[in-house]
């Protein structure tokens, strides 16, 4: 538990020490408050967050991996890893502080966004519960695209590489359960397949939680995804750490 | 306190170290010499638990390196060879850092900073990030995480390397300052440290150890100076 609590204290403590945490959230709450713009966020009158929501997906592929991508590709390339694993610390306890510290990270990202529910509060009469579930799927999804780039982090020592893959990655999973992708699926695929595709993908789960209905399954599916990327990484790690 | 048995290690075909055994008790302060690529570092990774063997074992203070490789890490001191470290982190935020991941904290947390902090002169450095220190400090830094927990066995892989002689003066006057309570071991390149802070050698080349002695042994038994002495044994094994 110390080495695991050890590391996510100096993990998150390595984001803010470095300009890394401070572009990244100039950044991330620029479009995070430009893209609902962009779709009429006033226009709608409708007083809830979907179009926030909505973007969100698009928004993780490419910032959840730039945040992810210096957990391990960093740590190998500098030597430090040889550092970090002969202190008395385990490779999943050492996974799991950098997952949880990067995890936390993207959670402070996304609770600076408050002025937009904040703005909803002040204008009409939102469905608080439908916010907040909204929010949480946010959290989930942003740890699955945290854990795919994470593991794409511990495969290469190229932060370059290990970016573009996980970009791809969960470019792929969110772009599966897109209608266009899905009618193009059903056009070629047997049914089941196209099934298959839909319920592999981000954008599904993150859909169903974001309409207010928290189900067993999306949760599962975001609790699985997080949990065998996870795995995978400590795998790799002790793999290649010395290579 | 070591107790390194027939310990194996390859990299896809090339032998690393090739079935090497010895042991080492409190006191000896044993210098691992050899060329480039002799295979001291790899035998100094497995015991540090950093590399997994792939046959034979090692045991550090009764720890088995397979079995128990976090209770050999715990009374154990490494630093790696470039002494890595976390260069955005300030020297007192990685010093930190180590005393959490070693539990080491409250009273005993303070003392072992202070401790550790004089006995490695970092105290003017200690506000300041590790990316700005010179070669030396930063070696300083790497020691000190290395000895913040007062370990029993030692292990530095080129502790030496780089620094100017004074540094290397203060380096192996701290080594030989613990050398008498601690079991150390020190890869090394430079021969005339072995002398100065060594009462044991192996020599190591391909893999394989080749001589387990003394400095004061070995050059007298070849008639000549370490240097020699190393060029002998490692050139002539070889062409074998």
């Amino acid at each position: 538990m110390s080495g695991f609590l050890a590391v996510s204290k100096r993990e998150l403590k390595g984001y803010f020490a470095t300009p890394v945490a401070y572009v990244f959230l100039v950044i991330f709450l620029f479009f995070a408050g430009y893209l609902p713009f962009r779709d009429g966020f006033f226009e709608i009158r409708q007083a809830d967050l979907r179009l926030f929501f909505s973007g969100l997906p698009l928004l993780f592929v490419f910032m959840v991996p730039s945040a992810a991508m210096r957990l391990w590709a960093e740590e190998r390339k500098s030597g430090s890893i040889e550092l970090l694993l002969t202190l008395p610390i385990t490779v999943s306890q050492a996974v799991l502080g950098k997952f949880f510290a990067a995890w936390s990270f993207l959670g402070i990202a996304l609770l600076l966004t408050f002025p937009l529910p904040a703005v909803v509060v002040y204008l009409g009469d939102p469905d608080m519960g439908q916010i907040i579930t909204g929010y949480i799927g946010a959290f989930l999804m942003a740890g699955g695209f945290l854990a795919i780039g994470m593991f794409f982090s511990a495969l290469t020592k190229n932060q370059v590489i290990s970016f573009t893959l996980s970009v791809v990655a969960c470019a792929v999973l969110v772009f599966a359960g897109n209608p266009t992708t899905l009618d193009y699926l059903s056009a070629t695929l047997p049914l089941p397949m196209v099934a298959v595709a839909e319920n592999l993908s981000f954008q599904t789960h993150f859909e169903s939680i974001m309409r207010g209905v928290v189900e067993f399954k999306d949760i599962a599916y975001f609790v699985i995804l997080i949990a065998a990327w996870t795995y995978a990484c400590t795998l790799i790690l002790e793999e290649r750490k010395a290579n | 306190m070591i107790e390194v048995q027939h310990l194996r290690r390859c990299f896809g075909p090339v032998v690393a170290v090739d079935d090497i055994s010895f042991t080492a008790e409190k006191g000896d302060v044993l210098g691992f010499l050899g060329p480039n690529g002799a295979g001291k570092s790899t035998a100094m990774k497995m015991l540090a638990c950093f590399l997994a063997p792939d046959g034979g074992t090692a045991k550090v203070c009764g720890h088995d390196i397979r079995t128990e490789p976090l209770g050999v890490r715990r009374v154990l001191g490494y630093l790696a060879e470039n002494a890595p470290a976390y260069s955005e982190m300030t020297v007192a935020g990685f010093l930190g850092f180590v005393c959490d991941a070693r539990q080491i904290t409250g009273k005993n947390r303070k003392q072992a900073l202070d401790r550790i902090v004089s006995m490695c002169s970092i105290e003017s450095v200690y506000h300041q990030t590790i990316e700005t220190l010179s070669k030396g400090y930063r070696r300083r830094v790497g020691l000190a995480q290395a000895l913040i927990h007062d370990p029993q066995v030692l292990i530095l892989d080129e502790p030496t390397d780089g620094l100017d002689p004074n540094q290397k003066h203060e380096v192996r006057q701290l080594i030989n300052q613990m050398a008498p309570d601690k079991c150390i071991i020190i890869s090394t390149h430079i021969l005339e440290e072995v002398e100065l802070v060594c009462n044991r050698t192996i020599i190591i080349a391909r893999g394989k150890i080749l001589v387990d002695s003394t400095p004061a042994k070995l050059t007298e038994e070849h008639g000549c100076n370490l240097n020699e002495v190393f060029r002998k044994i490692t050139t002539t094994k070889k062409t074998a």
